[in-house]
């Protein structure tokens, strides 16, 4: 009978390459090289971050009501001036002015985070329909608790919009009235008709190479110039048929990513089963189609939500022109960086938890044909 | 002949005939599209008339009612210069802060990318850091929050300037730079030829040095011999012929510096946050493409006993570079896009001076978009021609 | 299926493009809305801004009150369009605002090719420079190779180019959007001077972090009279705007105010003051008003000079001595008599 050999079991690792001693060996102080950065990198960071832990959380104000609450510790952070502005930075000048009736920006807010909430969960059901009816009836439900006049609320005119709530609203308008128009253009550059490939070429690639902020010019300006006498639209609406535009030819990409990724297959099959055009589009390819998209159309909302903050030089009073309207006041004059940081802390949790919900989209869907 | 006519389906009439809808459609779009175009062309020219404006392009030979300030190639003339002329220098202005803004970037961009993969953890937590920041925040943001709530605030004005060796000053009115003037033709000409014979020498040392490795497997140390020839046979040319270049100082006037070369605060802080908020692309542009080596390649180079530097130059960076390359190139095309957002900052480029103030002088809103959107597709469509042709070339062979 | 879609698309192209709303006139438009859209400057104190409550005061803001009070015969009805020297024209021709009360200068070429109607001037201005004292300047003429903040898209713009062109000197424009965001450009010292009208200059002083650091040159250097302004081709309309900015000199000239008005309409003998205030005549209904037009205006917004010390004074520029005073007290204000 053989003997079987029993190995003697492992020694543990040493104690340098476990725990919080290897970790760092192996992470930090490698090799010189590594040693010298690391030393190099913390030097840095200890320049920055007291100083910014300082002056945005222990020097700063945040209580008061007026400016000689921040007067009187001026190395730090004037958080009071936000927090006296807050619902004006938020949601514009009407509800600044009547913070009584804020509860109807914040209704709609919750409503849109609760829905967007549903439509994440990865195991919901009837996600489709809920998807649907979010994108058709939320709208109006919004429109009608912000405009008021619907529900027999004091009216807030478009005009008196502003803050958050109209970068949101900007942004959202823009991305869902873009979708549409992208997915007719998108089918139209991959089109056999060579007429309709050339006009959807032309209108994706004009969009594409003219900066946002020329095409705001032209909504602002120009608009008014391109009907007859008498059509006339608010400021409001003029940013959003730009944005709209705008936004279709960069959704139409995306969705064009979409389709070229749908196997050919696929039209075969269809084609087989001898579907029209449109219900092989609308029933086979689309649905397949539009779901690879999902990523890149978030990862080009993401865009245009930073880039709403353009409409801030047509005179519209976004977030950002808010905050920095706020920060010109006679009131509060010279806190721009409190006014400034402000507004970027909001635009980078929005932005930052998108790319990180895209990409995370991105890894679930790659199910590989 | 008859058994053959009953298996052929019955002909399809013809409005279900694909060709024949393929065409009525094509027609209808073009009908629409053209009647869309001409309905809104139409209605703007009558609109404009209403208000005084005859559209046309005569308004370009006039003289431009106001002041440019910052034109550093084409000279502005007040009361001579022409509405053209005004075009041009917005031209020349986007084109200066684009060009800056596209080396900066690419300089920065490639740090952060590699510092990213860095194996030191807490260099690439500081570039992964970075570049969250950067990217999800507004560009607009970020260049008003540099201008007027950074740079302008805390730097000093003009008379105290913050100054290196007295040449070189720093304010809030911007950066001003000694600027090369040319004192004797003749000995500058020398220098220039001089240089021009530093670069043929150093190609001519190169492609001998690629010749004798590709024979001999030897390798040269091309890089720093090159450099060391382009810099001192220039300066040592220079020396010799006497000093034919002299520097203009900038010189503090009665409100600002004056002569020199001026870099205004706007420019500046343009410059600044685009070259910032770029950099946060390209970063991840360059750590895309280094990752999308194949990890064999590194384990092959490192077989054949390449060093840690020759794999990355030699292996991993021409195939890392046919992946960052196009993304890269599309990341110039928008950089060169968002400079327009220069109207916040009062920097005179093209949307700022022809779309803005020229338009809103004259009027003719048609022409001045019309013009401008000109320029954003030209710059457009070259740079998806490099890209194609870039894309060509460097295609894999497969085998 | 495909028929459907052209249908379809060419019907919303058409409505889209083809949807002209006749308008009727101005003034029924507004009654049928039951409030004013007034176009105006967002920001800048003493001619229209907003206060702490979010209420828009000066005496910009007050024409658009005037004209809701004898219009609407509530001065509170006025929504009020914040709107860019650049947009200005082209939200008032496109129907966007009624009336524009917007710190706008009347000249030949607004007034014969844009498509627009002055009223009359409710203030008169001119173009001066701003400097900040330790630079010493003491004149205009000493501004040669100044760094200049100003607002684009104004007239400000050429007159400041055609100043320094006649008199051979060189500038540096930094030219902002908004008129908050060139003022702030001048305070963090972006430029050594600030160019605007001098009423615009006096109440951006004030606004400074240090007003005291900054002191308004004497030159003027052009003619800007400022007023409130409707589209051409709306009689009745233009009628009424000019007679509402009249009334409220007109009244002033009288010695009716706001305070003593119910006072004179209850038992004034003078036959001017019983027309004015709709007592007498059938003033009012001449311009499709009710009588008691001028009344509401003074009882609720006030006469000119009330409008004035409110907004203006305030600011620093004095009325006394200046254009803006009545004629018969050596200004230029004059209007014509209700009769």
């Amino acid at each position: 009978m053989a003997q079987q050999h029993q190995p003697m079991p492992d020694l543990p690792p040493p104690i340098t390459s476990t725990g919080v001693i290897g970790w760092m060996r192996q992470h930090l102080f490698s090799s010189p090289m590594n040693i010298i950065l690391t030393l190099l990198s913390l030097y840095l960071l200890s320049i920055i971050i007291p100083g910014m832990i300082n002056w945005a959380l222990l020097d700063a104000s945040w209580t008061g009501t007026d400016r000689s609450a921040c007067e009187a510790n001026p190395n730090g952070a004037c958080w009071t001036f936000i927090n006296v502005r807050l619902t004006q930075i938020l949601f514009g000048l009407y509800y600044g002015q009547h913070p009584d009736q804020a509860w109807r920006p914040i209704t709609a807010f919750v409503m849109l985070a609760g829905l967007i909430g549903l439509l994440t969960l990865p195991r919901m059901r009837f996600k489709a329909w809920l998807g649907i009816g979010t994108i058709v009836f939320y709208p109006l439900i919004a429109f009608a608790l912000i405009h008021g006049e619907w529900l027999g609320l004091p009216v807030a005119n478009s005009s008196q919009w502003g803050g958050l709530m109209l970068t949101f609203i900007l942004a959202s308008i823009g991305i869902v009235a873009a979708l549409p128009l992208g997915i007719l253009l998108a089918l139209g550059r991959r089109s056999e008709m060579p007429l309709v490939r050339a006009f959807s070429v032309t209108y994706i690639e004009f969009w594409r190479g003219t900066p946002l902020i020329t095409v705001l010019f032209m909504a602002s300006v120009m608009l008014p110039l391109f009907f007859p006498s008498g059509v006339d639209f608010d400021k409001v609406a003029r940013a959003i048929i730009g944005i709209t535009l705008f936004q279709s030819a960069y959704t139409a990409e995306a969705i064009r990513g979409g389709l070229q990724a749908i196997p050919r297959g696929q039209y075969e099959a269809a084609d087989a089963l001898g579907l029209g055009y449109w219900k092989k589009m609308i029933f086979i390819i689309l649905p397949q189609a539009l779901k690879i998209s999902i990523p890149g159309i978030v990862n080009s909302f993401i865009e245009l939500f930073k880039d709403t903050s353009l409409v801030s030089i047509i005179g519209l009073l976004d977030l950002l022109n808010m905050a920095q309207t706020a920060s010109r006041s006679l009131e509060w004059k010279g806190y721009d960086v409190e006014a400034y940081t402000f507004a970027a802390m909001l635009f980078w949790i929005f932005c930052y938890g998108m790319s990180r919900y895209s990409q995370h989209l991105e890894k679930s869907l790659h199910r590989g044909h | 002949m008859k058994q053959d006519t009953k298996h052929t389906a019955p002909a399809t009439p013809w409005h279900r005939d694909p060709a024949v809808r393929a065409l009525v459609f094509q027609a209808l779009l073009v009908l629409v599209v053209a009647w869309s175009l001409g309905t809104i062309f139409s209605n703007t020219i009558t609109n404009l008339e209403s208000r005084g404006i005859h559209t046309g392009f005569d308004f370009l030979d006039e003289v431009a009612p106001f002041a440019v300030g910052f034109s550093p190639f084409i000279e502005f003339i007040l009361g001579e210069s022409t509405y053209w002329d005004v075009f041009l220098i917005g031209i020349q202005n986007t084109m200066i802060v684009s060009f800056l803004g596209i080396i900066a970037a690419t300089l920065l961009g490639f740090i952060i990318g590699i510092m990213r993969l860095s194996p030191n953890w807490l260099v690439s937590k500081i570039a992964s850091v970075y570049i969250e920041t950067f990217r999800n925040i507004p560009l607009l943001l970020q260049i008003m929050f540099w201008n007027f709530a950074i740079f302008l605030p805390t730097l000093p004005g003009p008379r105290q300037s913050l100054s290196l060796g007295e040449s070189l000053f720093l304010n809030n009115r911007g950066l001003y730079l000694p600027k090369p003037v040319v004192e004797n033709e003749a000995g500058t000409w020398v220098v220039v030829i001089s240089a021009i014979a530093a670069v043929i020498a150093c190609g001519v040392l190169y492609r001998w040095a690629r010749r004798r490795k590709d024979q001999t497997g030897q390798s040269f140390p091309i890089f720093s011999i090159s450099l060391l020839i382009i810099v001192l046979l220039p300066m040592t040319v220079y020396f010799i012929a006497g000093n034919p270049i002299a520097a203009e100082l900038p010189e503090l006037k009665r409100f600002n510096f004056e002569g020199g070369m001026q870099m205004p605060l706007p420019l500046f802080s343009l410059w600044f946050a685009l070259t910032t908020y770029t950099a946060a692309f390209i970063g991840e542009t360059v750590r895309g493409g280094i990752l999308a080596v194949d990890h064999g390649q590194t384990e092959a180079a490192n077989s054949l006993g390449l060093r840690r530097g020759q794999v990355l130059r030699l292996v991993v960076i021409p195939q890392a570079l046919r992946v960052i390359i196009p993304p890269t190139i599309s990341q110039f095309l928008n950089l060169t896009k968002n400079s327009s957002l220069a109207v916040a900052v009062a920097y005179e480029e093209l949307v700022n001076i022809w779309s803005g103030i020229a338009l809103n002088q004259t009027g003719q809103a048609l022409v001045i978009i019309a013009m401008t959107i000109v320029v954003y597709e030209t710059l457009s469509l070259a740079t998806s021609a490099i890209l194609n042709f870039y894309n060509a070339r460097i295609q894999l062979v497969e085998r | 299926m495909n028929t459907n879609m052209f249908i379809k698309l060419i019907v919303t192209a058409g409505a889209l493009l083809l949807s002209i709303t006749a308008s009727a006139g101005t003034l029924e438009d507004v009654k049928k809305r039951g409030h004013l859209v007034c176009g105006v400057n967002n920001g800048v104190p003493g001619f229209s801004a907003p206060d702490d409550k979010g209420r828009m005061q000066g005496i910009d803001a007050d024409v658009c009150y005037a004209t809701a009070a004898a219009v609407l015969g509530d001065a509170s009805k006025v929504e009020f369009t914040p709107l860019t020297a650049k947009e200005r024209f082209t939200a008032l021709s496109s129907g966007e605002v009624d009336v524009l009360s917007r710190n706008t200068t009347h000249t030949l070429h607004r007034d014969a090719a844009l498509g627009l109607n002055f009223t009359y001037y409710n203030y008169i201005d001119g173009q001066g420079f701003m400097v900040k004292k330790d630079l010493g300047v003491k004149r205009a003429l000493e501004l040669d190779g100044a760094a200049i903040c100003i607002q684009q898209g104004t007239t400000t713009e050429l007159n400041l180019a055609d100043y320094f062109r006649a008199n051979n000197m060189q500038y540096k424009p930094i030219g902002y959007e908004t008129a908050p965001q060139t003022r702030d450009g001048f305070d963090k010292g972006a430029c050594d001077v600030l160019t605007s009208d001098k009423s615009q200059l006096a109440a951006h002083r004030t606004e400074l972090k240090d007003p005291t650091s900054a002191i308004i040159l004497p030159e003027t250097i052009s003619k800007e009279p400022l007023g409130p302004v409707v589209r051409q081709g709306d009689d009745v309309w233009f009628n009424i705007v000019k007679w509402v900015v009249y009334a409220m000199i007109n009244a002033e000239e009288a010695g009716i105010n706001s305070r003593n008005v119910d006072k004179l309409r209850e038992n004034s003998d003078d036959p001017n003051i019983k027309r004015i205030l709709g007592v007498e005549g059938e003033m009012g209904k001449n311009l499709q008003l009710s009588n008691d037009w001028a009344y509401n205006i003074i009882k609720q917004v006030g006469n000119y000079g009330e409008s004035y010390s409110r907004n203006v004074e305030p600011l620093g520029l004095a009325r006394k001595g200046s254009v803006n005073a009545l004629w018969t007290r050596g200004g230029v204000l004059y209007a014509p008599p209700i009769r």
